[in-house]
């Protein structure tokens, strides 16, 4: 690392953390804008169904732009980073974005159908379904490690395929779930207020199970893990990443049961952001497990610079706008009412 | 790596990016016309105006979506299909893709909320700063993405090290030789495009009798901005095609199908071009032409296919053929915006169905001319990916043939539903019109209680408009 000076030591650092925050912001929005998708098969009425979009049409366009910055950004800063992923979990990504085409385009053409949109709302919800699962068989599949040789992805087109990705696409699904119920917790009221708070009560346990098991398998699959977490000091130093989940999760049940409406919410945040956490301390300084760091998969530094001062300056910015907007949806989307 | 694959991906990546173009090509122009509609209004206090400007706005939306899914599947086929490209121009292209994420996709998305959505719930005045925003988005989204096309195209700014381009100058990476002459001529592009289709629909209201004031609006709108745009972007073509005969001879002597370059070339206006055996089959030409365009000198010379290694050159139909369905539509438009503007000066527009009656049916003509100005830009530019730096068949991905058919066929299928599905509501929602409420511009809410016939209508289609 001795050679490694500078900013070509540095800013790859920064830009990991400007990507996890982009992923971070990308899966806590979107999430909850696919969870509702993915709950409609739950609520065939069809009242319920168009509260449930409204309480996230303004929104869903922003939202998935930080999926576009998440893999734009991939590419400005570890360029072979995403030169190795993208082939190694080909399908995954294809079908993913094949998905948000059927559900993106549904939030228009529901409206425009009616009353002939249930075909809509079946490519909302399928679309919100599968788009979910994929990501989470893309998140397993990196977990698990990609081959490479020679800069290249040396594997197979169906790596990514294995028992620990299906399990974390199942439990991708089941977390923007929740926070899609939680979301409506929040942003509706009546009847469907109720479902969702009922649901949340059932996915919470679902979810909390998938992050346990998620959170044994790893370490004890992969020996880096293990060591990252279960040598001392580390072992004290990380030990309020758990404790902070338990009290998260503990949070989010009680504000369900005492009828909070907001505090489900922003405790399901709360647990997405320690979930996501805890992967990230996992495995820095990778990019791609077990091979490439950041500074091997770094874009030359003058990219990564020019792209940062952008991010510095911009980011902010929209993030102001992006608060102005939500802030100016703000309040419950009450039964019969769009944003007429 | 074998051909197979890359030639899928090939495939692929046309066809996800033809049907991307058709959106922004439709959307660049008309969130800037419902801005223009929407800012006369608060000026004007005219009723009418609004309505245009609603009633666009759920076209609008329903063309946007189309846009946005198509794009992201786009940002992310360079990494699936072209991982290679991601590696050697990454450092150039990568950056200018991350600013338009940035300066542009988050505008649109997070100000489309507001411009769909705000209309009684914002100030009227905001709401329009909301329009306003999605239309300089739109733009600052065309001038990035244009500057990453053009630097394939004619890559400056950089210099070569192991294979891989690295930035050296960004101002010269951005503004690199062609990319002036490209923006400005997509930009018009565009702006014809939706102008054409806003006067068509205008025209097929007017024909039928229905919304008269809004038509008549709609045409004078459309109409004059194609009389003025339809000239200019011949101009700009022009300038276009010289600056690219200079950076890359080989593409503008397979616009031309222009084999020998030791001799003047004629402007040929129809031809089979014969790749095997170096020359045109069926070849109709004006003697001399093609060198006055080119070089502004009848005897000029500038180079043939021949002066180019076979495996060099471009394929030379698509390109042919496709440079000829563009200039072909482009002078249609001219004389379209002449004689609209001719009627309109002397107050015939309104009655001239001999020439409404065309008009309305000339909606797809900007849409078919950008389609075949791609394809002559990015056809034109094989076998080369990055101008002189990677070639195409470098670039693909080590993902198999069958993976790239199994999703390619699935791009297919879903497109098609989606696009006709498309069609179908767009086509929908123009049968029904401009109707349904106003807003007053004092205040936010409706001006006029709605009947009842109105109010079903209204809420057939638009449940949030
Ligand atoms: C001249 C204009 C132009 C061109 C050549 C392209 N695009 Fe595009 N793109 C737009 C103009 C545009 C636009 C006008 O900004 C959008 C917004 C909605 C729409 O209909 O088009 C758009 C949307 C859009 C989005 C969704 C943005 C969002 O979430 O709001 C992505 C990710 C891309 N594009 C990516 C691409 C890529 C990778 C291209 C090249 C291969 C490309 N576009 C060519
Ligand atoms: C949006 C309008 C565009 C259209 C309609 C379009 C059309 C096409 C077509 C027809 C091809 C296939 C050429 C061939 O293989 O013979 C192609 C290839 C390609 N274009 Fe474009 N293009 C557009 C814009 C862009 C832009 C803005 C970029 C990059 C910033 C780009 C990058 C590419 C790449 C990477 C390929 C694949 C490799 C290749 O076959 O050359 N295109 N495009
Ligand atoms: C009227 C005469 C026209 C001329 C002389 C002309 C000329 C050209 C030339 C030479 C190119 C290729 C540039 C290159 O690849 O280096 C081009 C591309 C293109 N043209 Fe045209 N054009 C005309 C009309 C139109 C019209 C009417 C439209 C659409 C409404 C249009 C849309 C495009 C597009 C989208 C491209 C590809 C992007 C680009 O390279 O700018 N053109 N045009």
């Amino acid at each position: 690392m001795e050679s490694l000076e500078g900013m070509a030591y540095w800013l790859p650092l920064i830009w990991l953390v400007v990507l996890g925050v982009a992923v971070a912001l990308y899966v806590v929005l979107d999430g909850f804008d696919l969870g509702i998708g993915i709950l409609f098969p739950a609520s065939p009425e069809e009242a319920h169904r168009d509260q449930m979009m409204n309480s996230v049409a303004p929104f869903w366009d922003g939202n998935e732009t930080w999926l576009v910055l998440g893999g734009g950004g991939l590419l400005v800063a570890f360029p072979l980073a995403y030169a190795v992923l993208m082939p190694a979990v080909y399908l995954p990504v294809m079908f993913m974005l094949l998905a948000l085409v059927f559900r993106g385009v549904a939030f228009e053409f529901r409206w425009v159908a009616k009353p002939h949109h249930q075909m809509w709302d079946i490519a909302f919800a399928g679309g919100s379904i599968v788009a979910s699962f994929m990501q989470g068989l893309i998140l397993g599949a990196l977990l698990e490690g990609i081959e490479v040789r020679d800069g290249a992805y040396a594997g197979g087109t169906f790596d990514w395929l294995s028992p620990f990705s299906l399990l974390t696409g199942v439990a991708v699904v089941g977390g923007y779930a929740l926070i899609g119920a939680t979301w409506l917790v929040m942003k509706t009221d009546g009847p469907v207020q109720a479902k969702a708070r009922e649901q949340a009560k059932f996915l919470l346990p679902a979810v909390l199970l998938a992050l346990l098991i998620v959170s044994l398998w790893t370490p004890l699959a992969i020996p880096r893990i293990y060591e990252r977490w279960f040598s001392l000091p580390n072992f004290f130093l990380l030990a309020p990443v758990p404790l902070l989940t338990a009290y998260a999760a503990w949070s989010c049940w009680s504000g369900l049961q005492s009828g909070h409406d907001t505090r489900p919410f922003v405790s399901t945040i709360a647990l997405f952001l320690l979930g996501f956490l805890g992967l990230a301390v996992s495995n820095l300084p990778l990019v791609i497990p077990p091979s490439l760091d950041v500074w091997q998969a770094a874009a030359h530094p003058s990219s990564q610079l020019f792209m940062l001062i952008g991010v510095l300056i911009l980011v902010p910015v929209i993030l102001a706008y992006t608060v102005f907007v939500y802030y100016t949806f703000r309040g419950k989307v009450r039964a019969g009412e769009g944003y007429h | 790596m074998d051909f197979d694959a890359t030639f899928l991906a090939r495939i692929q990546f046309a066809f996800t990016v033809s049907f991307h173009i058709i959106f922004p090509s439709f959307t660049i122009g008309l969130a800037a016309f419902i801005a223009t509609l929407l800012v006369r209004w608060r000026m004007t206090g005219h009723d009418h105006l609004h309505r245009l400007a609603r009633f666009w706005t759920k076209i609008f939306a329903v063309s946007f979506a189309m846009g946005v899914v198509s794009g992201i599947v786009l940002s992310y086929e360079f990494g699936t299909n072209w991982s290679r490209f991601s590696v050697v121009a990454g450092n150039v292209t990568g950056p200018l893709l991350g600013y338009e994420v940035l300066t542009a996709f988050f505008l649109e998305a997070s100000f489309l909320g507001i411009m769909l959505f705000g209309w009684n719930r914002v100030s009227p005045n905001l709401h329009v700063t909301a329009a306003v925003l999605v239309a300089i988005g739109t733009s600052i989204s065309a001038f990035w993405i244009l500057a990453a096309n053009s630097w394939m195209q004619t890559p400056a700014g950089h210099e070569v090290r192991d294979g891989i381009a690295y930035p050296v100058s960004w101002l010269e990476i951005i503004f690199n030789p062609s990319f002036p002459y490209r923006f400005s001529h997509m930009f018009t592009a565009a702006y014809l495009t939706t102008s054409l289709v806003v006067a068509a629909v205008g025209a097929r209201y007017l024909l039928a009798g229905r919304f008269v004031e809004e038509s008549k609006t709609m045409l004078r709108m459309g109409i004059g901005m194609v009389a003025v745009l339809a000239p200019l972007q011949l101009v700009i073509g022009d300038a276009h095609g010289l600056n690219t005969a200079k950076h890359q001879p080989v593409k503008v002597a397979a616009m031309e199908a222009h084999w020998d370059g030791s001799k003047p070339a004629d402007l040929v206006l129809f031809a089979w071009p014969n790749e095997a055996e170096e020359r045109n089959d069926y070849e109709i030409s004006i003697p001399n032409i093609a060198s006055l365009i080119i070089t502004h000198d009848v005897n000029g010379l500038f180079k043939g296919l021949k002066d180019f290694a076979p495996q060099d050159r471009p394929p030379v139909k698509p390109v042919f053929f496709a440079f000829r369905v563009m200039v072909g539509i482009g002078m249609l438009m001219i004389a379209a915006g002449l004689i609209g503007a001719f009627l309109w000066w002397r107050g015939l527009l309104f009655n001239a169905r001999w020439y409404l009656w065309p008009l309305s049916l000339a909606w797809p003509a900007g849409f078919i001319a950008i389609l075949a100005g791609w394809w002559v830009t990015e056809t034109g530019r094989q076998p080369w990916l990055v101008y002189g730096i990677l070639r195409t068949k470098d670039a693909a991905s080590p993902v198999s043939a069958e993976a790239v058919l199994t999703t390619l066929v699935a791009f297919v299928i879903v497109y098609s539903i989606v696009f006709s599905m498309g069609i179908y509501y767009i086509n929908r929602l123009i049968e029904k019109g401009p109707t349904g409420a106003s807003v007053k511009p004092s205040e936010g809410v409706p001006s006029r209680p709605l009947s009842a016939a109105e109010e079903a209508a209204h809420e057939a289609i638009d449940k949030k408009g």
